[in-house]
Parts: structure tokens; C-alpha cells; sequence
């Protein structure tokens, strides 16, 4: 079994949900063109996930094996509800941002899938630690497409202004395109790049061959 | 303590019914349902205890966004002094947008102008050489924001108004002098334009031009436009307000919506009744 720290620092580098198993895409696209609406949903997200992990590890011996995804889904769409008020009533700026986006927690597959894959299996303190792992391992993503979005789309960071741009009498002309959310695919895609070219463990088996000899022969 | 007289695990049905329920097989039907109704019950309970626990603080909120943005667009935003503070020189009134007139026939406090708008007995269709703002129904009253001086002598009206862009509504307010002339302001809190592009709308540099413009000429003919390029020098650049390089169409929504919402089918009328009235008071 991992050691605790394992736990949190192996979601991060090692197993990386977004990264390695890419899920969470979906608001890791929407969310980034600014790092503070970013920093906002890494702090839900990993909240999220570590409390579902604690609970459903709590009651994992009695969770009846054919229902045991709807009970992992109440308790994953009650949390996201109390973070979405909570950050209504403290962040009210940021949650009109977020938007749609705190509520699609509930269909991020990290929460769901470290349920299922971990908590199901593993005592409440280790499943609580690797819900922290998880949400930072997509933290660590999501923080990094969004400096990339929001210095060179709008040459700011947390809003304050990095790079002048031109509209604002600055020098810096913005990339618009990456304020869009096309363009945190090609960041999270060149991550990727990054990550398995360093760490040739990471690369996927390749599934065929093309069988060019053969083809030749016959041909 | 007979209740589960069928439970595998007699041993453990002595110390009480929970136990006895906890022991019991994880696919029998009964803890199965039991299971889902316990867990039902505690998130129902949790989920409502934050929703009701945090309601004031949000609708709190959310009153305090429209009055941000209300002071923001007259430009009476001082960083350092509360917002409620500087809302106390701000009065909410319902105008009858039919007749142009002051009326209490709704609460402004309380008034939804949107979903007025898509209630058929509160608003009116616009056919389509009336609905210039793209907005398809209007209704029939709207809360408008008077500000006033320490003498109580109005200083600034600000008037809520929408219209479509390239790709969503657009909700702002207009700030304009009692004269009903002049602009003060012209600020977007909802819209769903291209980020850096149509987004633009909110750059405070563009937002810059807009006060001081004057709407109409002095023989109340409608003039202000926002304009492809540029604006003119000279004269004619008093009504004209540049245009968003790389957002025609949002460009374009702005202007129809503010020329919509001046004119007659829009508050048209109330500025016109709103010089007479402040003219007797004067």
C-alpha cells in the first residue's frame, strides 16, 4: 500500500487524472482563461473529492454493491451543492464566473472515478489523502493552462496587469485565441507531450503496428 | 428486538435494531432500501441546512451586485466606502415604459423586468421594425435609478437596458443627465461576447468614451451612434462612439440597443415627462 505522502504527491507527477488518465477535460477547457476563476475550482474540485472519498470510505461496508453508484453519485451531487452555495454566499463574483461549472462537478470523472476505483476499497484517512491528491493533480494542470491563458491571452495574472496591451496603451499584443477554449487543449496536449517524452514510463503501449513489410511483400 | 426475526446474525440482533440492520447481507432488498433512505436523508438534511443557513448572505449578494453596478455606471464608485453607503443617494423608481410616466403599480424593490418581459399580461410583442435591440418582448415597466444631490435635485438617471449581440443578451445600465441629453455612463453586467474580442465591451478604456457623448441635437432628433472606426472630430464626433475593432456585430448590438432603449419605444417617453416634471420642480 502507498505511504500517505505517495498518496497525495503520486496524483500530481506520477498518475496525473488529467494528464495520464485525461478526465476532467471537460471544465479543465472552460474554466482556465483566467487563473483566479481557476484557483476558485481547484479549491472545489479538491474539496469535493477529498470529502466524497471520506464518506464513501466511511460507509464502504455497507454500501450495497447494485446501488453502490447512485450512492456515490447523492453523495458527490449533495457536496458540489454546498460548495456552490457556499461559494454564492462568499465568492459571489466568481461563482456568476464559474457559472455551469461547479455543478458539472458532479459529472467530473476524477470525483467519481477515485470513488469507485479507491474508496470503495480503502479506509477513510488514506481515501480522504488521495481525494487531496487527485484534486491537486488536477489543481496542478488547471493552475498551469490558466498562467499560460491568462498571461499571454490577456497579459494579466490574477487580473493584474503583466503584460500592457496595446488596447491599454501597453505594447503587448494578446494572443485571443487563448482565450478560447480551444486553445487549453493544445496547452494540456503539449503537457502531455512534455510529461511522457521526460517520462518514457508514462507512454501509452503502442495498440498496432502499421504492417509495412507485409504489404510490401504482398503487394 | 424480535423485530428481524430472520437476520443471519443472531448474535449481534441483541444489541439493537441498527446493529442487526448493519449486520444483515449487503444485497438484501431491505438494507438495500434502508441504505438509500438513511443516506437520502442525510444529504437532504445537509444540502438544505446550507441552502437555508446561507440564503441571506446570497440574496445579500446579490443586492449588492445591482448596486455595484448601478454606481459604477454613474461613476459614483469612491474605493474605501461601502457600497450601501453610497446607494443611499440612489432612488429606485418604476416607470410605466406605455406612457412614459412615473407609476407604484409594482414594487421596484422587488420588480424582475426579465421575467416580466416573457409574461404576455406584463409585456408586449415588438414587431420587427420596432425591435431594433433584438429583445422580442418588452415590458411594460422597468426600475429606473434617480440620484440626487444632497439638495435632492436628481443629478443623474440611470436606466436598465438590453439588447442582443453577436452571440448572447447583453444587460447593462445607461446613465444618463436628468437632460436626458447627455450620457454619463454605459455599463454591461451580463453578456456572453467572444473574450477579447466583443468581450471587449467591458474594457474600461472603451467604456471611457461613452459619457459626455450627447444622444440627441438640439432639435431632439436621435444622433448617437457607435460608428466603424473612429470617431468623427469636430462636431458630429459628440455623438459618435468608436467601435470595437474585430466585433462588428457586438459593435453593432451595442449601438441598436442603446438607440433602441432612448428612443420611443424604450424610455423615449420618460425622459421626455422626467424634463417637464424636473422643470415645474425647478
Amino acid at each position: 500500500m502507498a505511504s500517505r505522502r505517495q498518496l497525495i504527491t503520486d496524483p500530481v507527477f506520477e498518475n496525473n487524472p488529467v494528464i495520464l488518465q485525461t478526465l476532467g477535460i471537460c471544465s479543465a477547457l472552460a474554466v482556465t482563461s483566467s487563473l483566479k476563476v481557476s484557483l476558485i475550482m481547484c479549491l472545489a474540485l479538491t474539496s469535493v473529492c477529498a470529502f466524497s472519498n471520506l464518506s464513501i470510505s466511511m460507509i464502504r461496508h455497507h454500501i450495497p454493491g447494485s446501488i453502490r453508484i447512485i450512492v456515490q453519485m447523492v453523495i458527490i451531487a449533495s457536496l458540489v451543492i454546498v460548495v456552490d452555495q457556499i461559494l454564492k454566499a462568499f465568492a459571489y463574483e466568481i461563482s456568476k464566473t464559474l457559472s455551469v461549472f461547479v455543478g458539472l462537478i458532479i459529472t467530473n470523472c476524477i470525483v467519481m472515478g477515485r470513488a469507485e476505483a479507491y474508496a470503495m476499497q480503502n479506509p477513510p484517512l488514506m481515501s480522504f489523502l488521495d481525494g487531496i491528491g487527485n484534486g491537486l493533480g488536477y489543481s496542478a494542470i488547471l493552475i498551469g493552462v490558466a498562467v499560460i491563458r491568462e498571461l499571454f491571452g490577456a497579459g494579466t495574472l490574477m487580473g493584474v496587469t503583466i503584460l500592457p496591451s496595446v488596447a491599454n496603451g501597453g505594447w503587448y499584443y494578446p494572443n485571443g485565441l487563448l482565450l478560447l477554449p480551444p486553445s487549453a487543449f493544445f496547452i494540456i496536449g503539449g503537457f502531455i507531450w512534455v510529461l511522457r517524452t521526460v517520462k518514457r514510463r508514462q507512454r501509452e503501449k503502442v495498440d498496432f503496428v502499421i504492417m509495412d513489410a507485409q504489404v510490401k511483400e504482398h503487394g | 428486538m424480535s423485530e428481524q426475526p430472520t437476520s443471519p446474525d443472531k448474535g449481534k440482533s441483541k444489541a439493537g435494531p441498527l446493529r442487526a440492520f448493519l449486520a444483515l447481507p449487503n444485497e438484501d432488498p431491505r438494507k438495500m432500501v434502508g441504505v438509500a433512505v438513511a443516506l437520502c436523508l442525510v444529504c437532504a438534511v445537509l444540502v438544505s441546512a446550507f441552502a437555508v443557513g446561507l440564503r441571506p448572505m446570497q440574496e445579500a449578494n446579490k443586492v449588492l451586485e445591482i448596486r455595484r453596478n448601478i454606481l459604477q455606471v454613474a461613476g459614483l464608485m469612491r474605493p474605501g466606502v461601502p457600497i450601501d453607503e453610497l446607494f443611499k443617494q440612489v432612488e429606485p423608481r418604476t416607470v410605466d415604459l406605455r406612457t412614459g410616466e412615473f407609476t407604484d403599480a409594482v414594487d421596484p424593490n422587488t420588480f424582475d423586468q426579465r421575467q416580466a418581459a416573457r409574461d404576455p399580461a406584463l409585456s408586449d410583442a415588438l414587431t420587427a421594425d420596432q425591435d431594433l435591440a433584438g429583445i422580442k418582448r418588452r415590458s411594460h415597466y422597468a426600475v429606473v435609478y434617480l440620484v440626487k444631490d444632497d439638495a435632492g435635485q436628481v443629478t443623474t438617471v440611470i436606466l436598465p437596458v438590453h439588447g442582443y449581440g453577436l452571440w448572447s443578451t447583453l444587460y447593462g445600465y445607461l446613465a444618463v443627465k436628468p437632460d436626458g441629453r447627455e450620457i454619463v455612463g454605459l455599463q454591461f453586467y451580463e453578456h456572453a461576447e467572444t473574450p477579447g474580442l466583443g468581450g471587449e465591451v467591458d474594457n474600461p478604456n472603451w467604456r471611457g468614451q461613452w459619457p459626455g457623448k450627447l444622444i440627441t441635437d438640439e432639435n431632439g432628433d436621435l444622433k448617437i451612434h457607435v460608428v466603424k472606426g473612429a470617431a468623427a472630430s469636430g462636431p458630429e464626433g459628440a455623438y459618435q462612439v468608436d467601435g470595437l475593432a474585430g466585433a462588428t456585430l457586438t459593435a453593432r448590438g451595442v449601438d441598436n440597443l442603446v438607440r433602441y432603449w432612448v428612443d420611443k419605444d424604450g424610455f423615449g417617453p420618460f425622459l421626455k415627462n422626467l424634463q417637464k416634471e424636473l422643470a415645474q420642480d425647478g
